[in-house]
C-alpha cells in the first residue's frame, strides 16, 4: 500500500496572525516581500499565458483538451524520474521531469486526435477515455516509483496539486521564458491561428498547413500547461486556460481584444488570488486563483457588455418595446381604415383596441401615453384618442411594412394568405431600412411608394 | 504470486464498483456527455466537505447526499452558463468543474483540522486499504466498501431497469423522446445525480480520476463492438469486470519487473481497460481500425483488378497487341498508380484464372471476357446515360462512370440500359457491347 504525499497547504505566508493590517496588504500587493514577489508574478505572468493561448482553445471548441493534457502528463512525470534513476541521476531534476511531461502530454493529445479520427467515438469519449487511462496509468507508475528503493519521489505529487507557495526563482525564469514564447508566437501567428479557429476548411482550401498548425497551437498549451503543473496544479491549469477566455468572450466579438482581455482576466487573477494567499494563512493559491478568476467570469457572464446576460436581457426589452409599439401603431391604422374614410375625426376607442390583441388593459394604457408623449395621438376623453397628422403617417408607414411583407411572402414564398399574418409579424420588426428599401423595389410597381396597400387577409380577431 | 483472501475482496470491490460504473457510462457515452463524468466527479470535493462539515462524520449516508446535491449543480450549472452564456459546453464543463474543485479544496483546507478527508485519496482510492474496513452483514464480516458499492450497483441496475425505454430513447433522440412525453431533461439530470452518488461510492475504494475511466473506457468500448443498446450494456460490463479483476493482478505481477514490490491496484486497473480499449480500437471487427484497413485494401484491390480487365478488353477490341510491360505502363498512367500495384493487379486478374498469360502478353480467358464485357457495358451505358440524361459533357463523362460502374450491381445496369435502350454507341462513338 503507498499513498501519495498530501497537498501543500498554504501561501508563502507573510503574515500568520489572524489580524491583517494594511501595511501588510500594501508589501503584498506592490511585492515588497521578495518570496511574494517570485510567486505573485509567477503567476501573473502564467494567468497572461495561459489566457492568451486559451482564446484560441476555447474558439476552436477544445477547451477541455487542456484538461486531458494535463491528466495525460502524469506517466510522463513517473516515466522521467525513472528513466534520470536508472541513468544515476536523482530523478528530480526540473527539466528532465517537465520535457517527460510534455511528451506523455503531446501523445495524450495525439491520442485523442487519432481516436475522433479512426473510430466513431465523438470528442467527448474520446477526450475522457485518454485523460482517465493516462492519468491511472501515470497512478500506477509513481505507486511503482515509490516503491523502488533507489528514489524517493517526494515531491511528484505535488505536480497533481500545484506548490505555488515555494516557486523559487528558477522556476519563475521558466515562466517567464515559456511565457515570452508564448506571446512572440500568438503575435506572430494571430493571422493563421484566427483562420484556423474561424474557418478551418476555408483555411485548408487557401493551402495553410492545418494540421501543422493544429499541432503548434497544442504544443504551445502543451508548454504552458507544463510550467503551470508545478505553479498551480493539474486541475487548476486547466481552469486558467479556459475560464479567462470563457469570461472575456463576454465583452467582445473581436479576436484580438478578446485575446488581451483574456491574458488581462488571467494575469488579474493570479496577481489577486496570489497575494490573498500570501495574507491570509491556509488558503491553497491555485485554488484561491481559480475562485477569482470564476468571480471575474460570473461577472462577465452578467454584465459583459457584448454577450452579458444584463446586455442581452436589455436589447431584448427594447425590440420588445419597439414591436409592442409597431403593433399599436399597427392597430390604430388598421381601425382608422375600418372606420368611415369620409369621418372627419380619426378617433380610435380604447375599449375597442384592446380586443385586438393579447395585450392587457395596463399595457396598453402605457402605450397610448408613450403615443401621446409622441404626438402620435391626442386624448379627447372618455377613452377616446384622436390620431394626429404625425400618427397617421407613422401608423401608414407600419402598417405598409407588414403588409408589404406579406404579400412579398404571398407571391414569393408561397405562404397561403390566411397564415401570412403571423409570418409576416416575426420579420417586420427586425427589418433594416435596407431590406425594406429593397423590398419596395421588388414590389414598387404594384405599390407605389407612399400608399400602403389593402390587406391581403381578413383583419380582425377572426381573420388572424 | 501469491494470492490472500485480501485479494479476492479487492477484485470484488474493484468489479462492483466497475460494473456500478459502466452500467451508467453507456449513456454518457451515447449522450456525449462523457466529460460530464469527468466534471461531476472533481465537482463532488466540496460537496463532500460541507457534507463532513455539516454532519461531522463521514457516514455513507451524508456524503451520498452531499454528492447527490452537488452533482446535480453541477450539471444545472453547466446547463445554464451553456444556455445564458452560451458557452461552448466543453469550456462549461470546464468553468464549472474547476470552480467547484478549487471552492472543494480551499474548504478542505481551512477546515483541514475538523475535515478528515485526503484530497489524495479523493484523487487516487485507496482499494488496498478497503477490505479491512469491515462490517458485519448477518453472520459474516463482509467490508463495508462492498455493502455500500453492492447497493449503489443494485440502485443503479434498478434506475436503469426502470427507466430502461425512457434512457434509451432519450439518448438517442431527445426529441422523440419529448413527442412521446418522456421529459428527456429530467431523465439527463436522473442520471446526473446517479453518476455524482456512483463517484463518491466509488472515491474510497478506486479514486475519483479512475472513477471516469470506469464510467468512460468500457462502454466506449463496447459500442465499438456492438449497435444495440442491450449488447453494448452487456459487453461494457464484462469489459469492466476484466479490467478490474486483471488490473489487480497486473498490481501485483508488474512492479516485479522492476524491483518494487506492488503499486496501486487502481491505477493498474485503468491502466488495464485503456490496453483492453486500445485491442478493441484495433481489432473490433466491424468498426475496428484494422477491419476496415482491410476493407478499404480489398475494395480497392477489386477496382484496381476491374480497370485492369477493362484495359485488356478495350486493348482487344481495338485488335492491339501490347507487351505485358506496355500493360503495366498504361494502367499506371492511366489510374496515376505505381508500378507495384499495376503489376500485382494483373497478376491478381491472372490467379483468379480471369486472364492468362499469352506470348509476351496476357490475353483474357473466357470467364474473363463475360466478366470485362459486362464491365465495359455498364461503363459506356452510365456515360450514355449521364450524357444524355444529364446533360454532362461528353468529354465529362469517363471519370464519373470510371467511379460508377465498379458500384453497379447487374439489376442497375439493366435499368440503366432500358434508359438507352436505342444507344448502340457511347458518347465519344465506341460500341455497347451487348449484355
Amino acid at each position: 500500500m503507498t499513498t501519495l504525499s498530501p497537498i501543500p497547504t498554504d501561501g508563502p505566508h507573510v503574515v500568520h496572525d489572524t489580524a491583517l493590517n494594511l501595511g501588510d496588504v500594501v508589501d503584498v500587493l506592490l511585492l515588497r516581500d521578495y518570496n511574494t514577489m517570485l510567486v505573485v508574478l509567477a503567476t501573473v505572468v502564467l494567468g497572461l499565458a495561459a489566457g492568451a493561448i486559451g482564446t484560441f482553445l476555447l474558439l476552436r471548441r477544445r477547451a477541455l483538451m487542456g484538461d486531458a493534457l494535463s491528466h495525460a502528463m502524469l506517466p510522463g512525470i513517473a516515466i522521467a524520474f525513472m528513466v534520470m534513476v536508472a541513468f544515476g541521476g536523482s530523478g528530480k531534476s526540473m527539466p528532465g521531469l517537465l520535457i517527460g511531461a510534455a511528451v506523455t502530454g503531446l501523445l495524450g493529445v495525439a491520442a485523442v486526435l487519432a481516436i475522433t479520427r479512426l473510430t466513431r467515438l465523438k470528442d467527448d469519449a474520446a477526450l475522457g477515455v485518454v485523460l482517465s487511462v493516462f492519468f491511472g496509468f501515470g497512478v500506477a507508475l509513481l505507486g511503482i516509483v515509490q516503491d523502488m528503493p533507489e528514489g524517493s519521489p517526494a515531491g511528484l505529487a505535488s505536480f497533481i496539486q500545484g506548490k505555488t507557495a515555494s516557486i523559487v526563482r528558477k522556476d519563475l525564469w521558466l515562466i517567464l521564458i515559456v511565457a515570452g514564447v508564448v506571446a512572440l508566437m500568438t503575435v506572430l501567428l494571430f493571422k493563421e491561428l484566427a483562420l484556423l479557429c474561424f474557418d478551418e476548411a476555408f483555411a485548408s482550401v487557401q493551402g495553410w498547413p492545418v494540421l501543422t498548425l493544429d499541432v503548434m497551437l497544442l504544443t504551445l498549451v502543451t508548454a504552458v500547461t507544463v510550467v503551470g503543473l508545478q505553479a498551480v496544479g493539474l486541475i487548476l491549469i486547466i481552469a486558467l486556460l479556459i475560464i479567462p477566455p470563457a469570461a472575456a468572450r463576454f465583452w467582445t466579438e473581436r479576436l484580438g481584444v478578446m485575446l488581451a482581455l483574456a491574458a488581462l482576466i488571467g494575469g488579474l487573477g493570479g496577481w489577486i488570488g496570489a497575494s490573498i494567499s500570501a495574507l491570509v494563512p491556509r488558503l491553497p493559491a491555485g485554488a484561491i486563483i481559480v475562485i477569482v478568476v470564476a468571480t471575474i467570469f460570473v461577472a462577465s457572464m452578467l454584465f459583459g457588455a457584448r454577450r452579458g446576460v444584463v446586455a442581452r436581457l436589455i436589447v431584448q426589452a427594447r425590440l420588445g418595446r419597439t414591436v409592442r409599439r409597431q403593433h399599436l401603431l399597427r392597430a390604430i391604422f388598421e381601425h382608422v381604415e375600418a372606420a368611415d374614410a369620409e369621418d372627419a375625426e380619426p378617433i380610435v376607442v380604447e375599449a375597442t383596441l384592446v380586443q385586438e390583441r393579447s395585450w392587457s388593459r395596463a399595457a396598453l394604457r402605457r402605450l397610448l401615453r408613450w403615443a401621446r408623449r409622441r404626438h402620435l395621438l391626442a386624448a379627447v376623453g372618455d377613452g377616446r384618442w384622436r390620431v394626429t397628422d404625425l400618427g397617421l403617417t407613422e401608423a401608414a408607414r407600419v402598417a405598409r411594412n407588414h403588409r408589404l411583407w406579406e404579400i412579398y411572402l404571398i407571391h414569393h414564398a408561397d405562404v397561403a394568405p390566411s397564415h401570412v399574418d403571423r409570418d409576416a409579424d416575426q420579420i417586420e420588426h427586425v427589418l433594416g431600412p435596407r431590406l425594406v428599401r429593397e423590398l419596395e423595389r421588388l414590389l414598387e410597381p404594384a405599390h407605389p411608394a407612399g400608399t400602403v396597400p389593402p390587406s391581403p387577409h381578413v383583419i380582425g380577431p377572426e381573420g388572424g | 504470486m501469491q494470492w490472500y483472501t485480501l485479494d479476492t475482496w479487492i477484485v470484488v470491490i474493484g468489479v462492483l464498483c466497475a460494473t456500478a460504473c459502466a452500467l451508467l457510462g453507456n449513456f454518457l457515452v451515447l449522450r456525449r456527455m462523457s466529460m460530464m463524468g469527468d466534471a461531476i466527479s472533481h465537482a463532488v470535493l466540496p460537496g463532500l466537505a460541507v457534507a463532513f462539515l455539516i454532519s461531522g462524520s463521514r457516514s455513507s449516508l451524508v456524503m451520498f447526499i452531499g454528492a447527490g446535491v452537488v452533482g446535480l449543480l453541477t450539471a444545472v450549472f453547466v446547463q445554464w452558463v451553456h444556455t445564458f452564456g452560451r458557452v461552448d459546453r466543453g469550456a462549461a464543463m470546464g468553468v464549472v468543474f474547476t470552480t467547484l474543485f478549487a471552492i472543494g479544496l480551499v474548504l478542505i483546507v481551512r477546515a483541514a483540522h475538523a475535515v478528515d478527508l485526503d484530497p489524495g485519496c479523493v484523487l487516487y482510492g485507496s482499494i488496498e486499504l478497503a477490505p479491512w474496513d469491515t462490517v458485519a452483514v448477518g453472520p459474516w464480516l463482509v467490508p463495508r466498501a462492498v455493502v455500500v458499492l453492492g447497493s449503489v450497483l443494485a440502485l443503479n441496475t434498478l434506475v436503469v431497469g426502470v427507466f430502461y425505454k425512457e434512457l434509451n430513447i432519450s439518448s438517442f433522440d431527445p426529441a422523440l423522446a419529448t413527442t412521446l412525453g418522456i421529459n428527456a431533461r429530467a431523465m439527463q439530470y436522473l442520471l446526473m445525480t446517479l453518476v455524482a452518488i456512483t463517484t463518491v461510492a466509488a472515491f474510497e475504494a478506486i479514486g475519483s480520476i479512475l472513477v471516469i475511466a470506469m464510467l468512460i473506457v468500457p462502454a466506449a468500448a463496447a459500442h465499438l463492438l456492438t449497435d444495440r443498446l442491450g449488447s453494448m450494456i452487456a459487453v461494457s460490463l464484462v469489459f469492466a469486470a476484466v479490467s478490474a479483476a486483471l488490473g489487480h493482478v497486473a498490481a501485483i505481477v508488474v512492479p516485479g519487473w522492476v524491483g518494487a514490490t506492488d503499486t496501486m491496484t487502481s491505477g493498474m486497473m485503468a491502466t488495464v481497460a485503456g490496453g483492453l480499449f486500445a485491442i478493441t480500437v484495433l481489432a473490433a471487427p466491424r468498426h475496428g481500425v484494422v477491419s476496415r484497413v482491410v476493407v478499404r485494401r480489398r475494395l480497392r484491390g477489386r477496382i484496381l483488378r476491374e480497370d485492369a480487365l477493362g484495359l485488356l478488353y478495350r486493348l482487344e477490341e481495338q485488335d492491339q497487341p501490347v507487351t505485358r510491360s506496355e500493360l503495366v505502363d498504361r494502367l499506371r498512367t492511366a489510374l496515376v498508380i505505381g508500378g507495384g500495384v499495376a503489376t500485382r493487379a494483373f497478376r491478381g486478374l491472372v490467379r483468379r484464372g480471369l486472364a492468362e498469360p499469352a506470348a509476351e502478353s496476357l490475353r483474357l480467358t473466357d470467364a474473363g471476357r463475360v466478366r470485362a464485357r459486362q464491365l465495359v457495358r455498364t461503363h459506356r451505358l452510365w456515360e450514355s446515360y449521364l450524357y444524355e440524361h444529364l446533360a454532362v459533357p461528353a468529354d465529362h463523362v469517363h471519370d464519373t462512370a470510371m467511379d460508377l460502374e465498379h458500384v453497379t450491381d447487374p439489376a442497375m445496369r439493366e435499368a440503366l440500359a432500358d434508359h438507352a435502350a436505342d444507344a448502340a454507341e457511347d458518347p465519344h462513338g465506341t460500341m455497347i457491347p451487348p449484355a
